[in-house]
């Protein structure tokens, strides 16, 4: 195993460009797709740590997050289908429907 | 040595395809470089000596997930949303924001040596050959101490199998 | 520079093996996958009373070679608009799926590519079912309505049944309590129970048996490939080389798929009551059905039209005899005891392979196609219950049966029941679909596949 720092390294590089994605594209999927690249660096960070700390707690709670990202992935495309089929666009600045 | 060279080829890997994924125009190419960050992250693990996580996030994440991404995005997939702009109003704010929060993971990663009693823990690994073998392990850790979450994540996943089919149904 | 040139020849020595073996699968993989569809032509030439492939070269033997020459020669073409990149992606994908899937498969005791994976059986279930990566962008590079239509319905098809195959490969693997490949073969020997797990979990083997033939699109499961319905679905606009492929793809699959169920259910590379005293004259068996081809061959000989052929069947029966002298030294000689797990355990393997294969090819011939939501509906409200039930019942047995001590062939006091309760359970849900299915006759098909 190469020391601990190269993981936060790598964990925080790809938490940093799924945050510019999120924040920074339109298309709600792409945002999602972001969300999943965040979801996965927090893992690598806890495997990281597993390994480091021979617990393998880390890698059980990783297993969860896991879990957790397909339920959220496939409730949050049955939101955006269900919005495509209503206002025919998936961008995140068009869904204004509850504004002012 | 084989193990820098592996983490050195994954992590190129997974920071390249994910630079790539939030900066592609077209969201079936995002799609297949956010497949291929998965892939070297699932190479991360697997040189972590994580192989059920590993093959855990193959066939959950990349065969699951990705695949259900890849069908809605055939689905709401429209030509003239290729012409459209592709960055937020908000891209340049964003960016500043996303540089201060790097500057203090670097801060954080880096102050690890100088300050004492923080940051980074200098313990060394337990060589490869100790680890128990890990399927058993992750199972024995799962149904014993974690059963509890165990159960409330299949509640999880129930629930949103059902939200997501009654979201997608069509009214009639 | 010289510490890189230091780590790559310690690379080198330790993985030579497996680089090797993976060297000579990818090169030799096609030409087998070659003569498996002449197989089939054959054979759906016999079942149809007629006589298959007989022109080029003896018999039709040399009509892969034709074939591929054929594929390669072709021309090239793309759509237009295509996406060029997921066009040329696409067909790699499948195809390297399938291919990386066979590194996690135990041939022997000692034929393993990438030795004593801790999680063995799910890499190869795991890493095949990547490939519907290369059947949903194959359609979607395609830029043809049929094409995307058709990879949608082919992966929608794949996903669903990927997971009635893996509940029952978990009721077959709580018999193992390994996911070790290796170790899953040892477990059906003498030394732990001595009974192949298909007696133990019937239901769990037809299950598999039924959703691996739909995970590798064959008939009765392949609308989405046939022609008659969507003309040849996802594969479609890919012509040539890139056809060839996919092709190779989905018989690589149906081996890969075909080396589980016999891995875990079938005993790999065991014989038939390995270990057991009484049963040693099975170890003849191999060789003895060598000669016998080989004499068949012997018989045939006179009766061929021209010399070429007489010759070419002398020297078929030439290599099966070599063949039976190979199979026959372990067993007669002592000084070739060792090779006997190797030689023996290959050629059960691969017996057993091509039994499922053959039932694959057979039920392809006899049975036609399922539309696509009986499809769906076989996968999700037979399938998939069934394998759920399955796993419980198999597991109060196998609590019962640690209860009372029981191993080896005495399971089969407390498995039987549990297969029959399953049974029972499947009927119920066959008798209720029924009942509703004739309540609502005239239902139309679902309509967002039907385009």
């Amino acid at each position: 195993m190469l020391p601990i720092g190269h993981y936060l390294f790598l964990s925080a590089a790809l938490f940093i460009i799924g945050v510019i994605g999120v924040i920074t594209r339109r298309n709600v999927i792409v945002i999602l797709m972001s969300i999943e690249l965040i979801l996965n660096a927090v893992n690598i960070n806890l495997v990281a740590f597993s390994r480091l700390y021979g617990d393998v707690a880390g890698q059980v709670v990783a297993l969860f997050i896991i879990a957790d990202a397909a339920a959220e992935a496939a409730v949050g495309l049955g939101i955006i289908i269900a919005f495509f089929r209503n206002r025919e666009t998936v961008l995140a600045d068009e869904m204004d429907l509850l504004k002012w | 040595m084989l193990d820098k060279v592996l983490f050195y080829i994954f992590a190129g890997l997974a920071i390249t395809s994910a630079a790539l994924m939030v900066t592609r125009r077209n969201a079936v190419h995002s799609a297949i470089f956010l497949v291929t960050a998965l892939l070297a992250t699932a190479g991360i693990f697997l040189q972590l000596r994580a192989e059920f996580l590993f093959i855990v996030q193959i066939i959950l994440y990349v065969g699951g997930i990705m695949v259900l991404f890849i069908f809605v995005i055939m689905l709401v997939n429209l030509d003239v949303a290729l012409q459209q702009i592709q960055f937020a109003r908000q891209k340049w704010v964003a960016l500043i924001v996303a540089l201060a929060l790097s500057a203090q993971f670097g801060l954080m990663l880096w102050s690890s040596e100088k300050i004492p009693g923080q940051g980074i823990p200098v313990l060394a690994a337990p060589p490869a050959s100790e680890l128990p073998p890990n399927s058993e392990a992750v199972a024995r850790s799962l149904f014993g101490t974690y059963l509890l979450a165990f159960e409330i994540a299949s509640v999880l996943l129930l629930v949103a199998m059902i939200g997501a089919v009654v979201m997608a149904k069509k009214e009639k | 520079m010289q510490a890189v040139i230091q780590a790559t020849m310690d690379f080198l020595k330790l993985y030579w093996a497996p680089l090797l073996c993976g060297l000579v699968i990818v090169a030799v993989l096609p030409l087998i996958v070659g003569y498996i569809v002449l197989v089939e032509r054959k054979l759906m030439a016999d079942m149809q009373a007629r006589l298959g492939p007989m022109r080029v070269g003896p018999h039709g033997l040399l009509q892969p070679i034709a074939d591929a020459v054929k594929l390669l020669i072709k021309e090239d073409i793309i759509p237009d608009n295509a996406d060029k990149l997921v066009f040329w992606l696409a067909p790699v994908l499948s195809v390297g799926a399938a291919l990386l899937s066979i590194a996690g498969l135990a041939i022997g005791p000692a034929f393993q590519i990438a030795k004593d994976i801790n999680i063995g059986i799910l890499f190869v279930v795991g890493v095949s079912a990547m490939g519907i990566f290369g059947i949903v962008l194959g359609g979607w590079a395609s830029n043809s309505h049929y094409s995307l239509m058709g990879s949608l319905r082919s992966s929608a098809q794949l996903v669903s049944y990927e997971t009635a195959a893996g509940m029952a490969l978990v009721s077959g693997l709580l018999l193992t309590g390994t996911l070790n490949v290796r170790a899953i073969v040892e477990a059906q020997s003498i030394n732990k129970e001595g009974i192949w797990f298909v007696m133990l979990a019937p239901v769990a083997f037809f299950i598999y048996l039924v959703a691996s033939i739909a995970e590798t699109n064959r008939a009765p499961f392949d609308l989405p490939e046939a022609e008659s319905e969507l003309v040849a679905g996802y594969m479609t606009e890919f012509s040539g080389f890139r056809w060839s492929l996919y092709f190779l793809a989905e018989y690589t699959n149906m081996i890969v798929v075909s080396s589980v169920a016999t891995t875990l259910f079938l005993g790999g590379w065991l014989r038939p009551f390995a270990g057991v005293h009484f049963f040693n004259f099975l170890d003849y068996v191999p060789p003895l059905l060598m000669i016998g081809v080989a004499g068949y061959c012997l018989l045939r000989t006179p009766k061929q039209p021209s010399r070429v052929q007489q010759l070419f069947m002398l020297a078929v029966a030439g290599l099966c005899l070599a063949v039976a002298l190979v199979l026959l030294a372990p067993v007669a000689l002592p000084i070739a005891k060792p090779f006997y797990a190797g030689i023996h355990g290959g050629f059960w393997f691969i017996l057993k392979v091509s039994a499922y294969i053959y039932f694959f090819m057979w039920l392809r011939f006899t049975i036609p196609r399922y539309r696509f939501d009986q499809l769906m509906r076989l996968g999700w409200q037979f399938l998939i219950p069934l394998s759920i039930v399955n796993v419980l019942v198999v597991g109060v047995a196998l609590i019962v049966g640690s209860y009372f001590n029981l191993h080896g062939w005495s399971m089969l006091l407390v498995t039987t029941p549990a297969a029959i309760i399953a049974l029972v359970v499947a009927l119920m849900i066959l008798a209720a679909g029924q009942q509703s299915s004739a309540g609502k006759e005239n239902a139309p098909a679902s309509d967002f596949y039907a385009g």
